[in-house]
């Protein structure tokens, strides 16, 4: 189980990018260029609310679980 | 996480023990009273402080502000819960409630934006930010308050009527709301009527902080400061040293970031989507939403009660996995109890007054259409089964909500050492339910309207790109709720850990 949750580190430090890059790249870009009032409110979200939670979070509690630090025992 | 056998115990007797639930839990439930009727009057709130030009932008410039209530609890997690790790858990949670009162009342005298402009919707975002700072500080301060006078093996059970408030808080809130609007008329209501909810609130702080005054400050706190082991800087401790910080990164991602948006999609993205995507009358959504909060509130207590049985981990997985394989299927089935097209309309009956159109259908519903200039709104009631139905569904998602949420709070007080306890516990909570949760009903409006759009703009090819449109806000809890399952599976503990 240690290996599993140790490997699975990986997965979550390229979920957090691959969440950042979709946040960012296809919602937020596109919306802040859309020139529509409605489009601004969610872009501003994805960007400065949920893209540093998601991506900055998961990134570095997948180096944790990477670096063994949910291993049992502790 | 902290060790079983670290001090001996603190006991509170029966009668305080009671005494100190009923004080904490009446409080938090006027915080979240406060909290939430913005949210059930988001549409009228929406034409009061915002440009009357764009009714969907101003609905979802009203989510937004809702939002932002959400956004910034976990800032006033940090705020107050160092203050509540430094001064003790009950001077904290009584700032807390009188900021919250004082914010909610301001709310409902804040004038319109037809007498003020734009000073009223930035007026009210301000109002809603302290709202949501209050809130951050109150729910971390009553929970850990409530867990540090409980027994061991009764933690989960006495913590859950803590957890019980947040939907009470939001049923009373629509209890209110009806009741203010069933005394009077349309035109009242709509006019000054619908600022009463927000001005009763004063009168219920006041008398929960002369109760919560007579309180004593929690055993364990106390314990801790004549030992002189409380934190001087209980936010370097918790976010600065790593060993702590993984458990409030597991926290986040584990438990509480899926069981946020289980949470708010259940209660609230359910009476938002009956209101703005179904089309669903307002005072019927909002009785279909309290009748499932009433049935459901209980169940909190009973998976709290459980989880000192069986565990907090496996009720709230299950709740989380339940929800990932039903949404869809629930919501779908909602949207098609209140699709009058799929109806057969008795068009004897059909009838039409002035500038509306009252069409009645074989099941019992009505469908009101008002033409206003180019303007075209409809606005459903639905029959008697299909109201039976939308209530159950409803409360199947209540039940959800009960497995994630009962638990919740003695699991995330057991996760951390008392002289930061306040502060570490209710940063993970406030972004799982502040962040994740409080962002869905804008998110998921979102995405419907978007998808909508998008099959409005290609309705002429017939080449539609979304099947089920209505159905596209449902992926934002759905990934998130997957994802935090597999976290919470793979690197949560089961066992409950002693808080002391």
């Amino acid at each position: 189980m240690n290996t599993i949750k140790r490997i699975l580190g990986i997965v979550w430090i390229v979920l957090g990018l691959a969440a950042g890059y979709y946040l960012i790249v296809s919602q937020a870009i596109p919306q802040f260029t859309s020139g529509k009032g409605e489009d601004l409110v969610p872009a501003v979200i994805y960007t400065f609310i949920l893209m540093p939670i998601i991506t900055g979070g998961l990134c570095i509690f997948g180096w944790y679980a990477l670096t063994g630090e949910y291993r049992d025992g502790d | 996480m902290v060790n079983a056998s670290a001090s001996p115990a603190v006991t509170t007797n029966k009668k305080t023990l009671w005494k100190v639930i009923g004080a904490s839990s009446l409080g938090t439930l006027i915080e979240w009273y406060d909290f939430y009727i913005f949210g059930s009057l988001a549409i009228v709130i929406s034409t009061k402080f915002f440009p009357p030009d764009n009714p969907t932008a101003a609905f979802l410039s009203t989510l937004a502000t809702f939002a932002a209530g959400f956004v910034v609890r976990p800032f006033g997690a940090l705020f107050f819960g160092r203050l509540g790790d430094i001064i003790g858990r009950k001077y904290t949670f009584m700032v807390t409630l009188l900021l919250m009162g004082l914010a909610t009342c301001a709310i409902g005298l804040v004038p319109g934006y037809e007498t003020i402009g734009f000073a009223a919707p930035i007026i009210v975002l301000v109002l809603r930010l302290l709202q949501g700072l209050a809130l951050g500080g109150e729910y971390g301060g009553a929970a850990t308050y409530v867990a540090e006078h409980s027994e061991p093996h009764k933690r989960g059970f006495r913590t859950s009527w803590i957890q019980t408030t947040a939907t009470f808080g939001l049923f009373i809130s629509l209890a209110v709301i009806m009741l203010t609007k069933s005394s009077m008329s349309a035109e009242a209501f709509d006019d000054w009527g619908w600022r009463v909810p927000f001005l009763i609130s004063s009168v219920m702080v006041v008398v929960s902080y002369f109760i919560r005054r007579n309180m004593d400050e929690s055993p364990l706190f106390k314990k801790a400061k004549n030992e002189g082991k409380t934190s001087t800087n209980p936010l370097r401790e918790s976010f600065g040293k790593k060993y702590n910080f993984k458990f409030v990164l597991l926290a986040l991602f584990g438990a509480t970031m899926g069981q946020g948006v289980i949470w708010y999609t259940g209660q609230f993205y359910a009476l938002s989507f009956l209101q703005s995507v179904c089309k669903v009358d307002f005072d019927q959504t909002n009785f279909i939403i309290g009748c499932a909060l009433l049935a459901g509130t209980g169940f909190f207590v009973f998976f709290g009660w459980l989880s000192d049985k069986i565990g907090r981990k496996p009720i709230m997985l299950a709740g989380m996995l339940l929800a990932v394989l039903t949404y869809r299927p629930i919501y779908d089935r909602m949207y098609r109890l209140t699709d009058v097209e799929a109806k057969q309309e008795l068009m004897e009956q059909r009838r039409t007054v002035g500038q509306t159109l009252v069409k009645v259908y074989n099941d019992g519903s009505t469908a009101t259409v008002v033409s206003q200039g180019d303007a075209v709104t409809q606005t459903v009631k639905v029959g008697q089964r299909a109201f039976f139905f939308l209530a159950l569904l409803v409360f199947i998602q209540v039940l959800y909500v009960t497995m994630v949420y009962g638990p919740i709070a003695a699991f995330l007080v057991e996760m951390f050492p008392v002289h930061i306890r306040y502060t570490s516990m209710s940063l993970p909570y406030h972004i799982g339910n502040g962040i994740f949760g409080g962002l869905l009903p804008a998110v998921a409006t979102y995405l419907v309207t978007k998808a909508q759009a998008a099959n409005m703009a290609q309705q002429a090819s017939g080449a539609l790109p979304y099947d089920k449109p209505y159905l596209e806000g449902l992926w934002y809890p759905i990934i998130i709720a997957s994802v935090s399952f597999i976290i919470g599976l793979l690197y949560i503990k089961n066992k409950n850990q002693d808080v002391q």
